[in-house]
C-alpha cells in the first residue's frame, strides 16, 4: 500500500482574490521512497507539504480532493488524532531553521517537548531520546548544544537540530521544504548527505522539495515537476534528467548551472509564473511555452499516467510512450 | 549576568542624579514664592528676611541644592512650609496609598489588557477583536478626571454602590483590609486601570497578532503542539515586550494619577503634589516629585534586570 496518495487535491486561498494554489494535484509515494518536488516559486511545492500536514487555517483555505496518508484519511481527522499525525506519523524539515525554532526555549526542550507530545514518558526518557537524536544528526558535543538557544547554533547546526526534532517521533514520511536552500554551498551538500543516510537507516518515505534540481538527484527516487499549482511531468530521476518530456522541465534543466552546459549562455526561461488569481484557461504554462499552439491556450492538457510516469503537455519535447 | 546587573545599575545613578537637579531645580521655575503663603501679603521686609533665612532660601540656589541633597540621601526632604510636619513622611504615606491604588490599577488594567489583547490577536478581524479595539481607543484617549466623575454619578450616586471619595470610612484614618475600606478602592481602580488596559491590549494585540504570522508557530504545531502549548509558546515570546510596556505604566500610575487622585479625594501622591503646587510648599513638591521619579528610575531598573531572564537573545551577549 502506498505510503501518500493525493488525488485531485485542490487548494485555494481566499481573501480579496482567490489564488488557486493546488489545481487537482494526484501524486502517489510509495513506502521507503523519497520523491523530489521540483518546480520555481509559487508552483505549489511548499503548499503541498503544508496542506499534507494541514497547516493552513481553515477559516480562509478551501480544501478539496482526497489526501490518504498511512491508509488514514488526513483530510478528516480531528483534534488529538490530528495533533498525533502532526509530527508522529508526518513530521516536516522547514526552509529556514533561524525561523523555525522558537527563540527564547533551548533546542533540546523544544525536542523533548515534541517527543513528549507524542510519547508517554517522563521528562528524563525524553531527555535521553532527544540527546539520542543530537547524536544522530552528527551534532558534536551534544550535551552542550541540547541547552543552547536557536541563536547561539550556526544554520547548518540548525538545521541538523531541526532534522533531529523532526525524525524524534520516528514519521513514516517525511516533509522537507527546501531543507538546503538557506545554507551554505558546503553544508548544504552535508546536510543532504545526511538526510539520505537517515532515510536509509530509517526506511521512511520522504518528499524532498527544492528548485535546485542537483539536490533533488542527489537524495530522490522520483521527481515531480510542479508549475502553477499543477504536476506537469513525474518519472524516475534518469529519465528527467535525461529526457525531459514537458517543455517546461526542458526548460528548468536547460537554465540550471551544471558541468554539461558549460561555456555556453544560461538559457532563463522566458517570462514569469502566472497570477494564481487568474489563471489561464489552457495549459497554465502556454504563455512561456515555445512549441504552444491555439490549443494549449484554450484547453487544459489531460495528465496521462503509465506506471509512476506521467505528462500533462500537448506537445512534448519527447513523446510520452502511451501517447505515441 | 552580574555584570549586566551591575552596569545597569551604574547607568541608573548619573539619572537618578540628574533627577535630583531637575526635580530642585523645577520649583524655581515656577511663578510664585513660597513665602506668599506662609507671611501675609503687607509683612515688612525684615520678616520676610527672616523667614527666608529661617528655610535658608537665602543662601545661593547650588548651596542650596546641595544642602537639600545632602539631607535628602540620608531620607531627611525637609519641612513641608505648610503644615510643618516632616516632608519625609506625608511623602511616605501618600507613597503606600498611591501604590495600594497603583498596584490594584495597574494589576487590574495589565490582566485585562493581557486578555483582551491575547482574544484580539488570536481571533483578528472578528467581532472581539474589533471589541478589543474600541476598548483600547476608548481606554487610551478618555480624559480620566472624566471618566472619574461619570463614575462617581452612576456608581455612587445613583446606585449607591461605592462610596464617591476618601480612603476609608472613618476620613483619613488607618488603613485596613476590609470589605469596607476595599469599597474606597473599587472606583479609583477601575478610573485608574482604563489607561494601562488600552495601552497593553493595544501591544499585545499586535504582538500575538504578528507573532501568529511567524514560521516558528506553524513549526510548533507541525510538531503536533496542541492550542494550548502553542500559547504557551507565544506568552513566553510575548513576555519581555509585555513587561518593558507594563514597567512603564506602573511608572505612569504613580505619579500620573494627580487628576484621579483629585477627584476621589485619595490621599495619595498625587492628591499631595496637588496640594503642594495650590500651596506653593517647595520642600513638599520636590520631595514628592524626586521620590516619584526615583520610582521611575527603579522600576526602569528592575525591568532592565527581569528582561533579559525571560529572553535569552537579551542577556548573553
Amino acid at each position: 500500500m502506498n505510503m501518500v496518495s493525493l488525488q485531485d487535491l485542490t487548494v485555494a486561498f481566499c481573501g480579496n482574490r482567490t489564488a488557486s494554489a493546488l489545481n487537482q494535484v494526484s501524486l502517489e509515494l510509495g513506502e521507503g521512497e523519497v520523491l523530489g518536488l521540483l518546480g520555481e516559486s509559487g508552483s505549489g511545492k511548499s503548499v503541498t507539504l503544508r496542506t499534507l500536514l494541514r497547516l493552513y487555517p481553515e477559516r480562509n483555505t478551501r480544501i478539496s480532493g482526497h489526501i490518504r496518508v498511512d491508509g488514514r484519511d488526513v483530510l478528516a481527522l480531528k483534534g488529538r488524532d490530528l495533533e498525533l499525525y502532526r509530527g508522529g506519523t508526518v513530521s516536516m524539515v522547514f526552509q529556514e531553521p533561524g525561523l523555525a525554532f522558537d527563540p527564547v526555549y533551548t533546542i533540546g526542550q523544544q525536542i523533548t517537548e515534541a517527543i513528549r507530545v507524542h510519547e508517554a514518558i517522563d521528562e528524563q526518557a525524553a531527555r535521553r531520546q532527544a540527546l539520542h537524536m543530537l547524536d544522530r544528526v552528527q551534532i558534536p558535543q551534544a550535551e552542550r548544544r541540547y541547552d543552547a538557544y536557536p541563536n547561539e547554533l550556526s544554520g547548518g547546526m540548525r538545521q541538523r537540530a531541526m532534522i533531529a526534532l523532526a525524525l524524534a517521533c520516528k514519521p513514516k514520511l517525511l516533509l522537507a521544504d527546501e531543507p538546503t536552500t538557506a545554507l551554505d554551498a558546503s553544508v548544504q551538500i552535508q546536510i543532504l548527505l545526511l538526510l539520505r543516510e537517515l532515510q536509509q537507516e530509517t526506511g521512511m518515505s520522504v518528499i524532498f522539495v527544492t528548485h535546485d534540481i542537483g539536490a533533488a538527484v542527489e537524495v530522490a527516487d522520483r521527481i515531480a515537476v510542479m508549475y502553477a499549482g499543477r504536476i506537469v511531468e513525474q518519472g524516475p530521476v534518469a529519465q528527467i534528467v535525461h529526457q525531459p518530456r514537458h517543455p517546461y522541465t526542458a526548460g528548468l534543466l536547460a537554465s540550471s548551472v551544471g558541468m554539461e552546459n558549460r561555456g555556453k549562455p544560461l538559457l532563463a526561461v522566458p517570462g514569469s509564473p502566472p497570477d494564481l488569481a487568474c489563471l489561464p484557461p489552457g495549459c497554465s504554462f502556454a504563455p512561456r511555452c515555445a512549441s504552444a499552439d491555439e490549443q494549449c491556450h484554450r484547453e487544459r492538457p489531460p495528465v496521462l499516467n503509465r506506471g509512476n510516469e506521467s505528462l500533462a503537455c500537448f506537445h512534448p519535447v519527447l513523446p510520452f510512450p502511451e501517447a505515441a | 549576568m552580574f555584570i549586566y546587573i551591575l552596569k545597569r545599575v551604574l547607568y541608573a545613578i548619573p539619572i537618578a542624579l540628574s533627577v535630583t537637579v531637575v526635580s530642585f531645580m523645577l520649583v524655581y521655575l515656577a511663578p510664585g514664592d513660597p513665602l506668599n503663603a506662609i507671611a501675609p501679603a503687607d509683612a515688612p521686609a525684615d520678616v520676610i528676611a527672616s523667614l527666608k533665612s529661617a528655610y535658608g532660601l537665602d543662601r545661593p540656589v547650588p548651596v542650596q541644592y546641595g544642602m537639600w541633597l545632602l539631607r535628602a540621601v540620608q531620607g531627611d526632604l525637609g519641612t513641608s512650609i505648610a503644615s510643618g510636619r516632616s516632608v519625609t513622611g506625608e511623602v511616605m504615606s501618600a507613597v503606600s496609598n498611591t501604590l495600594m491604588l497603583a498596584g490594584f490599577a495597574a494589576f487590574a488594567g495589565v490582566l485585562a489588557g493581557c486578555v483582551l489583547g491575547a482574544l484580539a490577536g488570536y481571533h483578528r478581524d472578528s467581532w472581539i477583536d474589533r471589541l478589543a479595539t474600541a476598548l483600547s481607543v476608548i481606554g487610551v484617549s478618555i480624559p480620566h478626571y472624566w471618566l472619574g466623575l461619570v463614575l462617581t454619578i452612576i456608581f455612587s450616586i445613583w446606585l449607591g454602590w461605592f462610596p464617591a471619595m476618601g480612603a476609608g470610612p472613618g476620613g483619613s484614618g488607618e488603613w485596613l483590609w476590609d470589605i469596607e475600606h476595599l469599597k474606597y478602592l473599587v472606583l479609583p481602580t477601575l478610573t485608574l486601570s482604563v489607561i494601562p488596559m488600552g495601552i497593553i491590549t493595544r501591544t499585545v494585540r499586535a504582538l500575538v497578532a504578528d507573532m501568529l504570522e511567524q514560521e516558528f508557530v506553524v513549526a510548533l504545531r507541525a510538531r503536533g503542539l496542541s492550542g494550548r502549548a502553542v500559547f504557551r509558546h507565544i506568552a513566553k515570546n510575548t513576555a519581555p515586550t509585555v513587561l518593558a510596556v507594563a514597567g512603564l505604566q506602573v511608572g505612569y500610575l504613580m505619579g500620573g494619577s494627580i487628576l484621579v487622585e483629585t477627584v476621589f479625594a485619595w490621599p495619595g501622591t498625587g492628591f499631595l503634589l496637588n496640594t503642594a503646587i495650590f500651596q506653593r510648599d517647595m520642600p513638599l513638591l520636590q520631595g514628592t516629585i524626586l521620590v516619584l521619579c526615583m520610582f521611575f528610575v527603579v522600576l526602569n531598573l528592575i525591568v532592565d534586570i527581569v528582561q533579559p531572564l525571560i529572553d535569552p537573545r537579551m542577556g548573553r551577549n
